[in-house]
């Protein structure tokens, strides 16, 4: 007779959620749900952070979140392959502008040691600016980090969710969760504006909320507020541009903003950070880009913020006291409360979901690996990375692929058609968005967002006015003109 | 009595302020126009302004939704409104050539409201 | 698709007023690519008048101005490819095209006319801070919406931009039974027609606030409102000033840029101001073979001054074509000069003068002014004169000057508004 299968409940679709959900579905006689408030997956900081995947060099050595962020980075590279995701190993350049800044350098070192990361190396300055001719030509000399890498936070975190919704996990979005009952000290189920769902475990991360969650059911010994940084997205026709990730040096009052090349060409530059008493507010400021511009600026000089194509903010989980803790509860058998994960928790989050599993295992959860386990997910095939023969077969077998969307960076119909029909539907323009890139060139969806609509209004057979820019209200149109 | 308007003839904008009786649609001083165009325009605008009202109707079996139409006289100022109702009232079937009258006499007021675009 | 004199690269007012002019100068086959369903690009949703007054002698509306030049190319030797997307133009003048009906193409032709048009500036790019709700949309795109697919965008409207596209969209977000809060302007002037002041503001009891802009938007979901403040000489927020107007929708009228892209890959030599191709008198890139017209050289104002200008371009593109327009070998380089923006062309060529053509200089001023001169001067010698009663910046003049007055001219042609 079989075994009765666990149900366990991940809290928060973001890519810690969605990592340990592709973990635990390695093995067998588990059900997953992961819930999410959301219309999509892809969390809050999760898709909207620096999009570096890190070393760790920088990291308090002897810490958790240290260890799991160092031993996270190596696992990209293969399991981006799987993922059929794109990554880029490019590096990071850490220029000491001033004798000050250079003095610094070898602490930095010396750190980057202690965390095991022994590759960081003196640069000169001929080396720095041969490597990065726009950067300062003040510039004394500094470190380069050849590990830090560079993803798409969103594209990563959708593969993680379409692999593990391939190997059985169900995703339940727009889906809130109101409570959690406990009996005889065991996690019973939880309580959402969906329903009640029953649960053997949940695991805990809400990412910027796991402090209410963990209040459900005690567990909350710290508190949470939101730590906004402020980021812009240059042209990829910027006249300025950095090859590698360019860090500034911390100094004792601020961590600094940085400028890296996005996956898809654009420039990056960022973030600012300002605690919130508000963990939904998410608006970018005047003072937040003038300061972005002003600290960039001192690291290259001539970046053009008339360049901005887009603004964004995303809330990270600032937590007190300040520690990434992952935690089960002898007298709370089922909760596995994750709590400080921060911006290092896009890296972590292979490590992390490593972690969960093994405590749940220590803890008591018996798992055998699934023979039929699947570690390859195909990703969405894009017209504009085909060439010329390529192009021709796709529209031949979709001539839906000949039909272009988004004009700016070239989305046809069958790409957006697949994405919303596909093992985590994208049903809102801002997740065809993030999915495909539609919209979000240098025309900012003027031109294709009307057509997005009408295609997710037929493909969901809907109306146009219940279509949304992403959460449930943010409707993009308020009816018909006649 | 005494109304300022701005002439829209040309991009100068000249304001022209005019003097006169609106009821017995007579003009009795007329200062700061700078051509004969910007003094017909001035008369024409306080005595009984008009607007060509250009909007759209709606449209079935066709590859769009509504169709571009436009009065083809001007409209008193203050009846733009009550047609807009009236217009939103109507839907047209293809074949439409431009041109094509698609509301006869809009609410007796001896305009008509005629299609500016296409369905053939 | 064998033997192509020109590719047109869009299907809108320029492109079919390129069309028509290559079809009289004897091009014998000509393709126009166009990525919507339908001819007349933008024209398509300008349901409004106000066009045709210089170039047909009579007010039309978009649709009715587009009409005039599809009518007329019927029966061309032309070969409409409809829904279709030019992807890239390379180096060696092949241009790439998908469609779900030819699929992936590649065409080469003897002459590129670019008249791709322009884009909207956005919210990213003038950056107004606060929160991203939906409900925020540049004009063109409500525009859209609204005269061609039916969708109202809102019920209670802000309007950032006192151009003509966002006055005329306040009109038509009223007529449509939407309540326009207010119209908000940058500039301590007016950005578009008054004509357009007077019967789409006016009429409607809009208010309009010059020396204001939006600071912020709220909402987290939808837009709930925006924060108004009125700006100093230097165009930065007064503080104390700012005023909250609730609405759902923030349009956005803030400037229109260049569509070029497409030429990303011929490196075509880019005007930093306009952000269009340069051209000269023929409206000529610095790629011989490849000729650009309408607003993707630079903004115009009136569809009437891109119907000219692309004439020009497609009667030496099919000039081109033929064989009868020589290589440019020497250039005059026209610049600006007191007041000033831009001209265009900026070049002009010399080498090709046996004919007596006059040469028409569009430009724009950087501000209003009343009772000037527009002068055009080279070797401080006055080559052109004459008295305007009022100038700005919404307007394109322009002054025609003669060839022959260029004759053993060997430095810059400056043009003034003094």
């Amino acid at each position: 007779m079989k075994n009765k299968s666990k149900k366990i409940v991940i809290i928060g679709a973001g890519v810690v959620g969605c990592a340990i959900a592709r973990e635990l579905s390695k093995y067998k006689g588990l059900d997953i749900v992961v819930l999410d408030k959301r219309e999509d997956v892809g969390g809050d900081a999760s898709k909207s952070n620096s999009a570096i995947i890190h070393t760790g060099y920088d990291a308090v050595p002897n810490t958790l979140e240290s260890q799991l962020v160092v031993a996270s980075n190596p696992m990209f590279p293969k399991l981006v392959k799987q993922l059929d995701v794109e990554f880029k190993l490019i590096g990071a350049i850490l220029p000491a502008i001033n004798d000050e800044q250079y003095e610094q350098l070898g602490k930095i070192k010396e750190k980057a040691f202690k965390n095991r990361v022994y590759d960081v190396e003196y640069v000169t300055k001929e080396e720095i600016i041969k490597m990065e001719p726009n950067i300062n030509k003040d510039v004394k000399g500094g470190l380069i980090i050849p590990r830090e890498g560079i993803i798409d936070p969103f594209t990563f975190t959708v593969a993680l969710a379409e692999s593990s919704a391939s190997n059985g996990v169900v995703y339940k979005l727009n889906t809130e969760v109101l409570g959690i009952n406990v009996e005889n000290n065991k996690i019973k189920s939880l309580e959402t504006n969906n329903g009640n769902i029953e649960a053997d475990y949940i695991i805990n991360s809400s990412g910027v909320y796991c402090d209410e969650i963990a209040d459900m059911v005690g567990k909350s010994n710290y508190t949470v507020n939101a730590r906004r940084g402020e980021f812009f997205i240059l042209d990829k026709n910027t006249e300025c541009k950095v090859n590698s990730i360019i860090l500034p040096i911390p100094t004792k009052i601020t961590k600094g903003k940085l400028m890296t090349p996005t996956i898809h060409g654009n420039m990056l530059i960022g973030p600012t950070a300002e605690d919130l008493d508000d963990k939904e507010d998410k608006s970018t400021t005047l003072e937040g880009l003038n300061s972005v511009i002003e600290d960039v600026k001192k690291l290259v000089p001539n970046v053009n913020p008339n360049d901005t194509i887009k603004q964004y903010a995303g809330n990270r989980a600032a937590k007190t006291p300040a520690v990434l803790e992952i935690d089960m509860y002898d007298d709370l058998e089922g909760f596995v409360n994750l709590s400080g994960v921060r911006s290092t928790g896009l890296t972590a989050s292979l490590a992390i979901s490593k972690y969960v599993l093994d405590l749940m295992v220590s803890n008591g959860l018996e798992v055998k690996f699934k023979e039929n386990f699947t570690n390859e997910r195909v990703a969405i095939k894009l017209i504009r990375e085909a060439n010329n023969e390529e192009k021709t077969e796709l529209i031949k077998k979709d001539p839906r692929y000949g039909n272009i969307i988004c004009r700016c960076e070239t989305v046809s119909e069958a790409e957006i058609v697949q994405a919303i029909n596909s093992k985590i539907p994208a049903t809102s323009v801002d997740a065809i968005k993030r999915r495909l890139k539609a919209g979000f060139g240098r025309c900012q969806g003027g031109f294709c967002s009307p057509k997005i609509i009408e295609i997710l209004a037929r493909e969901l057979n809907k109306e146009a006015k219940e279509i949304n820019k992403n959460v449930k209200n943010s409707n993009m149109l308020m009816g018909k003109a006649k | 009595m005494i109304e300022k308007i701005i002439c829209t003839i040309c991009p100068i904008g000249c304001e022209i302020e005019v003097v006169g009786d609106k009821k017995n649609k007579s003009v009795s001083s007329l200062n700061g126009y700078k051509c004969n165009r910007g003094k017909e325009y001035s008369i024409n605008e306080f005595i009984a302004p008009v607007r060509t009202i250009t909007t759209t109707i709606k449209i079935s079996n066709w590859k769009e939704p509504l169709i571009p139409v436009r009065t083809d006289k001007g409209v008193l100022k203050d009846k733009q409104m009550d047609c807009m109702e009236e217009i939103n009232k109507v839907e047209v079937k293809p074949p439409i050539k431009r041109g094509d009258i698609l509301i006869e006499n809009i609410l007796g007021l001896n305009v008509n409201v005629i299609a500016t675009g296409e369905a053939l | 698709m064998e033997n192509i004199d020109i590719i047109i690269i869009g299907g809108g007012p320029s492109g079919l007023a390129a069309a028509k002019a290559a079809i009289s100068e004897g091009a014998n086959s000509i393709v126009v690519v166009e990525r919507d369903n339908s001819l007349g690009g933008i024209l398509q949703q300008c349901i409004h008048p106000g066009f045709g007054l210089s170039y047909f002698k009579k007010e039309l509306t978009g649709p009715e101005y587009y009409g005039k030049f599809t009518e007329q190319l019927k029966g061309e030797p032309i070969k409409f490819l409809l829904n279709s997307m030019v992807l890239n133009i390379s180096d060696d003048n092949k241009v790439s095209i998908v469609s779900s009906e030819h699929g992936f193409l590649e065409l080469k032709a003897k002459s590129i006319v670019l008249a791709m048009g322009c884009r909207e500036r956005t919210r990213s790019n003038i950056r107004i801070p606060g929160s991203r709700p939906s409900g925020i949309y540049t004009a063109g795109t409500a525009q859209r919406l609204v005269n061609r697919q039916n969708l109202m965008v809102g019920k209670n409207v802000v309007i950032l931009g006192s151009g003509d596209i966002g006055m005329i969209m306040a009109r038509r977000m009223t007529l449509e039974g939407a309540n326009v809060v207010a119209v908000v302007e940058l500039m301590d002037y007016l950005a578009g027609l008054n004509r357009n002041k007077v019967q789409c503001l006016d009429d409607f009891n809009i208010p309009l606030y010059l020396s204001h802009t939006v600071t912020k938007v709220i909402g987290k979901d939808r837009v709930e409102g925006v924060y108004v403040a009125k700006v100093d000489k230097n165009k930065v927020p007064i503080k104390g000033t700012e005023k909250l107007y609730t609405c759902d929708t923030l349009l956005l009228s803030v400037g229109l840029i260049p569509e070029i892209e497409l030429i990303n890959n011929i490196n075509l030599e880019v005007s930093k101001i306009t952000k269009g191709p340069v051209v000269n008198q023929y409206m000529q890139t610095s790629k011989n073979n490849v000729f650009a017209c309408g607003n993707v050289v630079h903004v115009n104002d009136l569809v009437d001054n891109v119907s000219i200008e692309s004439e020009i371009a497609g009667k030496n593109a099919a000039k081109y074509a033929l064989g009868k327009l020589e290589d440019p070998a020497k250039e005059l380089k026209v610049t600006t000069g007191e007041n000033v923006r831009y001209v265009c062309p900026q070049k002009i060529n010399l080498d090709n003068n046996n004919n007596e053509e006059d040469i028409k200089l569009f430009f724009r001023v950087l501000l209003p002014m009343s009772n000037v001169t527009l002068r055009v001067s080279v070797e401080n010698k006055i080559i052109f004169e004459k008295k305007a009663l009022h100038v700005g910046p919404g307007e394109m003049e322009f002054v025609t000057i003669k060839e022959k007055d260029l004759k053993d001219v060997t430095s810059p042609i400056i043009i003034e508004v003094i």
